[in-house]
């Protein structure tokens, strides 16, 4: 007497079985090999498809754009999940200039992991996601066209202590989030100049900031952008201050693929042309009538009533004028999302204008 | 040998009568299910009394966080700041209250957003239908969860514009939707496949019985978070360019085919329980072996692994979770991501998130629960006869 066999059964179990192992059983390939398939894929989507990208997101009729899935100030989604924020604005600025509509872009909330991955495998456009821009991931076959937001690490401590400046922070104690550049960035900076420091480390941003508050710790170190967020989320947020000074350049920029250069330059000229717009005094609320007026030949040449420079981009005349309009220019989305109009209330800083002392300067439009 | 013989007559024959005992004082009533319940023994007695006490200390604490310290009305974080309420602050459900659209949908565009609500009135639609075991024509019912359910649901969520439907990109999804949707795909996957591996790894067909244990083995070698990187960080970087898989349908996959590895050996469990003797006895009857198993071997076998069955579900459904790491904006993501807004930053928004997902997956996993018991009681009347 035989087991018993039942046949469709097992065949259909055996048909499941040849499908999904070949694509899956490939563990071999672990982080080291990463940047190597990288570039071999981004050679592919660079020049083997024989249009770019911006006609890609034409022909598609939306812009898709990896945002962080939720970091106070850069991008957020409402009640309704509708996404704010500086680098959600910065895609609403790059769709506005395409489709004249802020509202022509799906977000994509990319975790810190798939974020490259998501850009290489062309399931994003554009990657805006408060990304560092640093040497080793430039040459990974990806690109960072403009600084969109330069942040720096900082401290939060409490006003009581009365600190001015991080090198009073000598033999201190401080909170620190486990397995960032945090830590190597603050044993670099009080070690050539001869501090001493403490560190306290937890495994997410709450419990460090539970640690802080607790007095476990002087201070609290993470990127300035963070810690504006973090002081908000503490019980008396007027008894913390966050250090003016910063540790280390966090640049942020927004990637695109290398190999494509006019989408290149589209994004790199959006976060200009914002720039522009706000030194020429284009504001949200007063674009069309600067169009109607067009005192400055600045101005005429930004928004596009001379020149046609917007066609060179392989936009339209009007692009910046498209971007204002929706969007605004830097100050307005600056001022909407992380200025003094927000519970974060962060200072201009670096971020200000060139010439106002900052370090955002927007090469000219003509 | 005497020795041996009193041991016998001792252990084995009574040579004195029991003295009476008096008539138990009381057989009903409160009084007494507490007295035989709570303090049978003095150890019943301590034990009664620690956990009251614990009960009589964390009760007021989570009622106080919960209800009576709680925020119910507020439009901005400040509302929940003690200074502002003027007393200790509990759970900000005012936070909760202005981001539940999204906690629900994501980023679903609202005015598709009857398409989800759709979704899960069919789908309460179609488990009522096999899980109430008074409703009429529970096959079709079972049919209408495995096989209907899941195409309507896909052409409904994703859209199929030749009937009208937009469609909706993925990557809008959110919330509840993605973990109601993750985790019936993968219990509605996981459990047919599962049986087929349970029946294969069992099967005397070489070929078919080692490909079941590899590919068994494989899955249940593997953690499903290395699963789910493989699937939405690595997978996209192997495929030819031009060739894309949505990034919701990838950790699908992976998830249906990793549980399935499991429910196998939760039903092989069953199957080898059932004596051989039952299919012989099948066989002689005259059925074939594939009737034989399905109305002999199979609802005995699964009867036994309700509770295995039940587990791997409760266990499946709180795994779903893990796709937030790889960027799938499930119900925990979205939560997350609701409490980054700065306007709603307050001390007791996270905990209030968390305190909300706490019961939002107790309330779900202990209904489970609370089902697989009816259902195992309801099955065991059987043996009771």
């Amino acid at each position: 007497m035989r087991v018993v066999r039942p046949r469709p059964a097992l065949l259909l179990a055996l048909a499941l079985l040849g499908t999904p192992l070949p694509a899956w059983a490939e563990p071999a390939k672990t982080d080291s090999v990463k940047t190597d398939s990288v570039k071999t894929d981004a050679t592919k989507t660079g020049t083997g498809k024989a249009e770019g990208t911006l006609a890609q997101v034409k022909a598609r009729g939306h812009l898709v754009c990896g945002v962080s899935p939720g970091v106070a100030g850069f991008s957020v989604p409402d009640g309704q999940g509708h996404w704010t924020g500086l680098d959600v604005d910065f895609c609403r600025a790059l769709a506005a200039a395409i489709f004249d509509s802020p509202e022509a872009v799906r977000f994509i909330p990319q975790s810190s992991a798939a974020r490259f991955t998501a850009l290489q495998s062309g399931e994003i456009d554009v990657l805006a996601r408060n990304t560092t821009w640093t040497l080793s991931r430039d040459t990974a076959a990806m690109n960072f066209p403009a600084i969109t937001f330069y942040d720096g690490q900082g401290f939060l401590v409490r006003k009581a202590l009365n600190i001015g400046a991080v090198k009073q922070l000598d033999r201190a104690t401080i909170c620190l989030q486990q397995g960032t550049t945090t830590e190597l960035n603050l044993a670099d900076w009080f070690r050539t100049r001869g501090l001493t420091y403490q560190v306290v480390t937890f495994a997410n941003s709450e419990q460090t900031l539970g640690a802080y508050e607790s007095g476990r710790c002087d201070a609290y170190s993470t990127d300035q952008s963070s810690l504006y967020g973090e002081r908000l989320k503490t019980a008396h947020p007027d008894e913390h201050v966050i250090l003016s000074e910063a540790i280390s350049k966090e640049p942020f920029a927004p990637g695109v693929r290398q190999g494509d250069d006019q989408w290149r330059d589209i994004v790199a000229w959006t976060h200009y042309a914002m720039l522009d717009a706000e030194e020429a005094g284009i504001r949200q609320d007063n674009v069309e009538q600067m169009r109607r007026e067009a005192p400055s030949p600045d101005a005429r040449r930004i928004l596009g009533l001379e020149g046609g420079y917007g066609e060179r981009l392989g936009l339209t005349a009007d692009w910046v004028a498209r971007i204002v309009r929706h969007v605004g220019n830097y100050g307005d989305s600056f001022a909407r999302n992380l200025g003094d109009g927000t519970p974060l209330k962060i200072p201009r800083g670096l971020n200000a204008l060139w010439n106002q002392g900052g370090l955002q300067y927007g090469p000219p439009i003509r | 040998m005497s020795r041996a013989d009193g041991f016998l007559t001792e252990g084995y024959v009574r040579k004195t009568l029991i003295p009476p005992a008096p008539p138990p004082r009381r057989l009903g009533g409160p009084l007494a299910w507490v007295r035989t319940n709570l303090f049978a023994s003095w150890t019943d007695g301590l034990v009664t009394v620690l956990i009251l006490a614990a009960l009589a200390w964390l009760v007021p604490l989570a009622l106080r966080f919960l209800v009576f310290d709680a925020v119910w009305t507020g439009t901005s974080g400040e509302a929940c700041r003690p200074e502002v309420v003027g007393h200790p602050v509990g759970a900000c459900w005012a936070f909760i209250g202005e981001k539940i659209n999204y906690l629900a949908y994501g980023s679903y565009p609202a005015a598709e957003r009857w398409r989800p609500n759709l979704f899960f009135a069919l789908l309460a639609f179609g488990a009522g239908w096999m899980l109430w075991l008074g409703a009429p024509k529970r096959a079709w019912g079972a049919a209408y969860l495995f096989v209907v359910f899941p195409v309507l649901a896909y052409a409904l969520l994703a859209g199929m514009p030749a009937l009208g439907l937009v469609s909706v990109a993925t990557g809008l999804w959110g919330g509840l939707l993605v973990t109601v949707v993750v985790s019936m795909v993968g219990i509605v996957a996981s459990l047919p496949l599962g049986i087929l591996l349970a029946l294969g790894r069992r099967s005397d067909w070489p070929v078919v019985r080692y490909a079941c244990i590899g590919f068994i083995e494989f899955w249940r070698g593997v953690p499903l978070i290395t699963v789910l990187f493989m699937a939405n960080v690595m997978l996209p970087l192997f495929l030819p360019g031009d060739l894309t898989v949505d990034r919701l349908v990838r950790p699908l996959v992976g998830i249906a085919l990793f549980a399935s590895a499991y429910m196998a050996e939760v039903v092989r469990g069953g199957l080898q329980a059932i004596p051989e003797g039952q299919m012989r006895a099948a066989l002689a009857l005259g059925l074939t072996k594939t009737q034989a198993l399905r109305a002999v071997v199979l609802p005995q076998a699964l009867k036994i692994v309700v509770p295995g069955i039940v587990n791997t579900l409760i266990g499946l459904f709180k795994d779903t979770t893990l796709v937030s790491i790889v960027g799938i904006a499930d119900f925990i993501r979205v939560l997350e991501a609701a409490r980054a807004d700065p306007r709603w930053s307050a001390p007791a928004v996270p905990a209030t998130a968390y305190a909300f997902a706490a019961l939002f997956y107790f309330a779900i996993c202990f209904g489970m629960a609370r089902y697989a018991g009816f259902i195992e009681r309801r099955l065991a009347a059987g043996d009771a006869r």
